[in-house]
């Protein structure tokens, strides 16, 4: 038997031989099917345009009977007129050009669909069907029985949809449309030919660019008088005050000139300046698709569970109304969404989305079980004890830091700069205008006006927006995502960095097995990696793939996997068993520990232990981060790692077990009123409340397709190792903005010189202006993207 | 040079135009995905091709 074959529609790693159709081999009966269900109506094209592009489709038997709910269903589809209906679902394993394809040719496979049209940057599927042909459940199994199961949430149901807005699109073609022929319209007055045609029409172009500049003044420009006077009004003069009035004085004073036709006015440098300032807004909002900053526990919790009757029958209710003394149903593949007791049946919970802990954990009846848990095996029934909203794990969101819609204040440089900034700008202006009202009164208020033009901070409001987009840009790109520009600026003045342990610093993914509780002779070694290659169980395959040695040359008979006990099997008159403590009739005396038993003709041979692994760098990455930064490692873990984790970090780290969720967000917050700027860096549920609480909270996510909870930045975790490149390219950012600054003054300095002197023509204003923009823009983003050349390999 | 009125006239008027039918586009959401219709028009030809011998089968 050969391995390193792929399977024909998922391409995972196969030995199997029994699942073959056609000379094509598949990994298991689930990727079969799909392969034969795509043929059947003639999509073999599936497999041409990638290799292997499938998923391995889940058993989703009885999971969406709550479709079957009328209500649940009107508030999933977004359009139903009775007998057409259109629904929007989040699929998360789009992922190649073979899906959009299958997706998009739903209508083969039954009359009901009428059309798909997928949105691959944001993985969603918009589907129109008839109702009477196929339900919505039907159409969800569909899919679902293809390998594309969409994800529908809670969230789904109780939070209204946000509509995109495209205001500042429409902002900025306006300024663009307005700058572009406004500049060209405004061409013969630039070089002043006394010739009689151009004297004879230059009012046509004038009064055609006063037209032209009214949709810029009073709508493209709105941001900026609102933003001013809310700044105006608690007090504050932020950068959009000077803005403000510069773009008030240019306006007037164009208006006079051209009305009294004293002159064409200034409406180019007018609809330049606005475009210049919107691009730099756009800039600066750069939006990942894919990738969801709010998320909470509602777009990971199921929209509806199976209730049970004192008589036995089921009914699917939404999770709201869920009360306590309800009975509910949990299935395989199902998520528990209140805290409970159980009462009958197996369990196997996966809290991974929760505490980042993969290792599953096993209840029995009488036992108490907490929200956010995935069920791995069979089905179980249990009492509800608290509400949705009450348990363990959502009341986090109950604190004040989730009510309020805080908007992290973040002071950013540029406000404090403009106070100043603001005030001069007034009093040069004052001081100029009375020198000139006693040299040459008719001058005065002509240089009031050209003092406020040519010093409204244009080329000082783009530096930061470009500035932090291009980073935010050049992080997105290597991984790091962020919410938005600002973040940067909060990074550079962290001072304590506190890490989450499990799924933090550790990894699901690499398993480090111990073999020292174990003592195994070669043959027995490979009776007992035979009888693992047949289960699938997550921590099979990890004992399995830790022996090096070949499995047994006899085949294996009578192997039965018992669902969350373990396997056996008889190979050669040898029996073989492997699983829990309970399975082998035996107790694990250390409890903060996962094992896997084996023993081999009921002699029992000793134990695997099975550790989560450190992530590669963790080390080295404490190291680095520990001359500056304050670190601690906080975890809702016992102390059982502690002394393995006191000899990899450094000796001042703080090493904080035990702490429950609501403690995680208490000790951030005990942290700031110490005066600390904290970053968080954490994965999971358990952690949103201490990423919420904290200056920046950065979750770290294996695959960022899935989910992460609400924070400021997403990490992957590959990259996890770089934060101190990354930390450090953003100081560097903020001293390339302090440069900026200095430059756009002394641009201000020039302007002032011919603003005071009473010599600032709409021709100098139209190069002026555009020139500190463009040429301060270019700056800084030569700059940034230098400085990330430079740095981020750098080993600190 | 009256004819000035004219053709200033007639650009601007296009250039609003265009300018109108590009806000329109932005509403209608021709913008919201750039990256699907790049792959989609990939296999547009292969798609009819197979309804084609679908139908021929069937006849």
């Amino acid at each position: 038997m050969e391995r390193n074959v792929g399977c024909f529609h998922c391409g995972l790693e196969t030995n199997e031989t029994q699942y073959t159709v056609a000379d094509k081999i598949f990994c298991c009966n689930g990727c079969k099917t799909v392969f034969e269900i795509l043929n059947q109506h003639e999509l073999g094209c599936y497999y041409d345009y990638e290799r292997s592009p499938g998923t391995i489709p889940k058993e989703v038997k009885n999971k969406y009977n709550y479709l079957d709910s009328e209500d649940i269903v009107a508030k999933i589809l977004e359009f139903d007129d009775g007998t057409t209906c259109v629904v929007e679902l989040y699929i998360p394993t789009i992922h190649c050009s073979s899906c959009i394809w299958v997706l998009e040719n739903l209508d083969r496979f039954n009359q009901g669909i009428k059309k798909s049209t997928v949105n691959f940057p944001l993985k969603k599927v918009r589907i129109t069907f008839k109702k009477a042909t196929i339900s919505l459940k039907e159409l969800v199994e569909f899919i679902t029985s293809i390998g594309y199961e969409p994800q529908i949430s809670y969230d789904d149901v109780v939070s209204a949809k946000k509509p995109v807005s495209n205001t500042l699109i429409y902002k900025v073609s306006i300024a663009a449309f307005a700058f572009g022929n406004i500049m060209l319209l405004s061409f013969p007055e630039y070089f002043e030919i006394e010739e009689f045609w151009l004297e004879e029409y230059k009012n046509v172009f004038r009064y055609l660019n006063f037209v032209m500049i009214l949709p810029v003044v009073f709508y493209a420009a709105t941001d900026y008088y609102i933003s001013a006077y809310n700044g105006l009004k608690s007090k504050l003069l932020n950068i959009d005050v000077p803005i403000s009035l510069g773009i008030v004085a240019l306006y007037l004073r164009s208006v006079y000139e051209v009305l009294f036709d004293v002159g064409a006015g200034y409406f180019d440098s007018l609809a330049g300046l606005l475009f210049f300032l919107l691009l730099g807004k756009v800039f600066q909002q750069k939006t990942y698709n894919y990738l969801s900053f709010e998320r909470d526990f509602k777009s990971y919790f199921p929209i509806a569970v199976t209730l049970l009757h004192k008589n036995g029958h089921e009914e699917s209710k939404q999770i709201q109304d869920i009360k306590i003394g309800d009975r509910i149903l949990i299935r395989n593949e199902e998520l528990v969404p209140v805290d409970g007791i159980m009462i009958q049946g197996d369990a196997m919970l996966d809290y991974s989305f929760v505490t980042g802990e993969s290792n599953p954990i096993e209840k029995k009846s009488g036992d108490k079980i907490f929200a956010g848990g995935k069920q791995l095996s069979g089905i179980f029934e249990m009492e509800v004890i608290h509400e949705v909203s009450q348990s363990y794990l959502t009341q986090l969101w109950s604190n004040d830091v989730f009510q309020k819609n805080i908007h992290k204040s973040i002071k950013m440089h540029v406000d404090t700069i403009s106070k100043y900034f603001t005030a001069v700008v007034l009093s040069i202006a004052v001081i100029a205008a009375t020198y000139w009202f006693f040299v040459d009164s008719s001058k005065a208020v002509f240089v009031f006006t050209a003092v406020l033009i040519i010093t409204c901070p244009c080329a000082l409001a783009l530096v930061t927006p470009f500035a932090l987009g291009n980073v935010l840009r050049i992080f997105g790109n290597n991984r790091f995502y962020l919410k938005n520009a600002s973040v940067i600026e909060a990074l550079t003045k962290i001072d304590t960095i506190i890490f989450d342990k499990t799924g933090t610093i550790t990894t699901n993914h690499q398993k480090e097995i111990n073999d020292a509780g174990i003592a195994l002779t070669q043959d027995e070694i490979q009776l007992v990696k035979t009888v693992l290659r047949n289960s699938n169980h997550p921590l099979s395959r990890a004992v399995y793939e830790s022996i090096s040695e070949p499995i047994s040359t006899h085949a294996i008979q009578n192997y039965i996997e018992h669902v969350g006990l373990g396997i056996e099997g008889s190979i050669e008159n040898n029996f073989i068993k492997i699983g829990s403590a309970k399975f082998l009739n035996t107790q694990q005396n250390k409890l903060n520990e996962t094992r896997v038993y084996v023993a081999i003709n009921n002699d029992l041979k000793g134990y695997f232990s099975i550790k989560n692994n450190y992530r590669n760098g963790i080390e080295r990455l404490f190291k680095q981060l520990s001359p500056k930064y304050d670190l601690v490692i906080l975890s809702g873990d016992n102390e059982g790692e502690k002394e393995r984790l006191l000899q990899m970090v450094p000796l001042n780290t703080a090493l904080i077990f035990n702490k429950k969720p609501i403690d995680k967000l208490n000790f951030v917050k005990s942290y700031q009123e110490q005066g600390k700027n904290v970053l968080m860096i954490g994965d999971g549920l358990n952690d949103a409340g201490a990423l919420a609480q904290s200056n920046v909270g950065i979750a770290v996510s294996d695959d960022v397709n899935v989910f992460t909870p609400a924070s400021d930045g997403i990490v992957d975790a590959s990259i996890i190792n770089k934060l101190p490149n990354f930390l450090n390219i953003s100081n560097k950012t903020l001293t390339i903005i302090k440069f900026s600054f200095v430059f756009s003054f002394l641009y201000n300095v020039i302007g002032l010189y011919f603003a005071v002197s009473g010599q600032l023509t709409p021709l100098i204003a139209a190069i002026l202006m555009p020139l500190s923009s463009i040429s301060i823009v270019i700056y800084v983003t030569v700059a940034t993207n230098f400085i990330w050349n430079k740095y981020h390999n750098k080993q600190l | 040079m009256e004819v000035v009125y004219i053709t200033i006239g007639v650009s601007v008027i296009i250039a609003i135009i265009f300018f109108v039918v590009f806000l329109m586009n932005i509403k209608k959401g021709q913008y919201d995905d750039t990256y699907t219709p790049s792959i989609r028009m990939l296999f547009d030809d292969e798609a009819k091709k197979d309804t084609k011998n679908k139908e021929k089968s069937n006849k």
